[in-house]
């Protein structure tokens, strides 16, 4: 693993994510700075989906679940090359292709529209059984999110992974404690615990989901398990590298303000 | 008595036939594959049956993931819970992102008599109608049925079919054909054109000559192509009769009856008179009984016919 490049590639991304939010005046920070960590290590060392590949039945799939964090999404696919970064520049923007949420028609490189909370599991369920039966022998990555899983879909979809022992999917709670209206434990408090994912039938894996180290241990172990899908929680902070959106929820789905943006942009660049 | 047969159970046969041929063909289920009759794709092809359980909402989605590395899914459970339960599924799962997913609902309308209103749905066609690039039909006997299972195997988009519970008269034969956005035109009366889909067709059908001893020349369409619609017998029957009755097994807010209304108020505007559901419940009973008493009969079509040539 390059650890340094990967550490790079976050911050990277971390950047054009705050200038995507800052220049459409919405979006969702908080959520795709939790995510983006494990997010580059799949795209950027993990997965195999290139620019040349990404529509060969035989890639590797990352379904982002949870819609909301759509510019972690962009950002990877910008520099993965399959999309442009002048595309960035015109997120959330009427005539353009990148959607406030992933849409599978207009952006190349997604996977599945997603942003209605809860289908993505069900969606990578399909994904991971189909390829089974096609004798395919790629990963379905799924990432969801800890305010998601409020919805009943995904406890289902759960069971359907369980039931088929779908080895070759790998689901990634970004477990960020924070959803639109609070703190998740005050507001239906889903308890996601190993336990309870691993009374599901699931291989359960808890990391810290900014730690490369950790990550790349995770998904590595991740690869030695047979006949159960395996759940990776991933410990995460909304809004992380950028000391004052950290665990604040205000950055949800607000965006920054211009000495905001500016003072997240100078961290970001001397982090 | 017209011979009646189960579209339900030549909808499972036709599954199994076309599995025996199409290796991506997948089936998926919400535990009511009995019912359904994707039971008998289960017993050919267990290797390729999917019963989800009762969560529609994740079989929809799951179908969706199928469907994304090349697989041809087909959805079945009864109306009611292939469509409102699992509307947002439909939309942003399947519609909006485009995938090839299949949804074939058994049970629709009033005629589920016993089970009551929880499952009688006559509200789907409007709910699916709406969607976006949706196709839509509503076959009215057997052998109709299974040609268009085949014909949305085919299909390279996604779509809803729904089929009733009862067994209806035989009307077609094994050698007629039947494409998507057409409709099946058994005459286009002088007078009124009656547009009906489902179990009204044949209702409808019999309402033909009594109109003639009344002296009315009426006609029939069968539209079992809700979306999209078939525009040219459509026109015809603007065309050439002087008022059009729709029938349909479904509220008269959204189904078959508003889809022509808009298409005639835009091309050539006629009376209409709606016979389907009014806005209401259902309730518990034999399905002839519900079918008298929520007016979609041969006598509530003579009526509203008779109505409507006292205006000309």
């Amino acid at each position: 693993m390059k650890k340094d490049f990967l550490i790079q590639r976050s911050n990277e991304c971390r950047k054009e994510i705050l200038k995507m939010v800052y220049n459409a005046s919405s979006g969702h920070i908080g959520g795709a700075f939790s995510a983006i960590d494990i997010m580059v290590y799949l795209y950027f060392e993990k997965m195999n989906f290139s620019k040349n590949n990404f529509t060969d039945i035989n890639r590797d799939r990352f379904i982002l679940s949870k819609g909301h964090a759509s510019a972690a999404l962009y950002s990877c696919l910008a520099f993965k090359e399959i999309i442009s970064f002048e595309e960035l520049s015109g997120f959330r923007k009427i005539d353009r292709m990148l959607q406030g949420h992933p849409s599978r028609k207009t952006t190349p490189g997604v996977e599945t529209s997603t942003g209605s909370l809860g289908q993505g599991l069900s969606f990578a369920n399909g994904c991971a059984l189909g390829l089974k039966i096609k004798n395919i022998n790629s990963k379905t990555y799924c990432m969801v999110g800890d305010g998601e899983i409020n919805e009943g879909q995904f406890w289902e979809a759960l069971m359907t992974s369980a039931r088929y022992r779908l080895e070759n999917l790998r689901v990634i709670l970004d477990y960020n404690h924070l959803q639109i209206d609070g703190k998740i434990e005050e507001i239906k408090n889903p308890s996601p615990s190993r336990e309870r994912f691993e009374s599901f039938g699931f291989y359960v894996i808890e990391i810290n989901g900014h730690n490369f180290d950790e990550i790349e241990k995770a998904f590595t172990e991740a690869d030695l398990i047979k006949r159960m899908p395996v759940f990776i929680i991933a410990h995460t902070t909304k809004g992380k590298g950028v000391s004052f959106m950290e665990n604040n929820v205000d950055f949800h789905g607000t965006p920054p303000k211009k000495d905001e943006f500016e003072r997240a942009m100078k961290e970001l660049e001397n982090a | 008595m017209p011979e009646k047969k189960s579209l339900r159970t030549e909808y499972g046969k036709t599954l199994v036939e076309l599995g025996k041929k199409h290796d991506d063909l997948i089936v998926l289920d919400a535990d009511l594959a009995k019912s359904t009759k994707t039971e008998l794709f289960k017993k050919e092809f267990p290797e390729r049956f999917f019963d989800m359980g009762i969560s529609e909402a994740d079989m929809i989605a799951t179908a969706s993931g199928f469907s994304s590395v090349g697989l041809k899914p087909f959805c079945s459970s009864f109306a009611m819970f292939l469509t409102g339960r699992v509307y947002d599924q439909i939309r942003n799962s399947v519609a909006y992102p485009h995938w090839n997913v299949k949804m074939v609902s058994t049970h629709a309308g009033i005629s589920v008599g016993e089970d009551g209103a929880s499952h009688q749905c006559n509200e789907d066609i409007a709910l699916m109608r709406v969607l976006p690039g949706m196709t839509l039909l509503c076959p009215s006997d057997a052998f109709m049925t299974a040609h268009l299972t085949k014909k949305l195997y085919e299909y390279e988009s996604y779509a809803y079919m729904r089929l009733p519970r009862n067994d209806l008269d035989v009307l077609y034969s094994e050698n007629d054909s039947f494409e998507i956005g057409k409709s099946v035109v058994h005459k286009i009366g002088r007078d009124i054109t009656i547009i009906a889909c489902g179990a009204m067709v044949s209702i409808a059908k019999s309402t033909l000559l009594r109109f003639q001893s009344l002296g009315i020349d009426a006609g029939l369409i069968d539209m079992y192509s809700i979306k999209p619609l078939d525009a040219e017998s459509l026109a015809q029957a603007l065309n050439k009769s002087k008022a059009l009755i729709i029938a349909e097994e479904h509220s008269v807010i959204g189904g078959l009856g508003s889809a022509v209304a808009q298409f005639s108020s835009e091309r050539r505007p006629l009376p209409i008179a709606f016979i389907g559901i009014e806005d209401v419940f259902g309730e518990s009973g034999f399905p002839d009984s519900l079918f008298l008493k929520y007016n979609l009969t041969e006598e509530a079509i003579l009526k509203k016919g008779k109505m409507l040539y006292d205006k000309f």
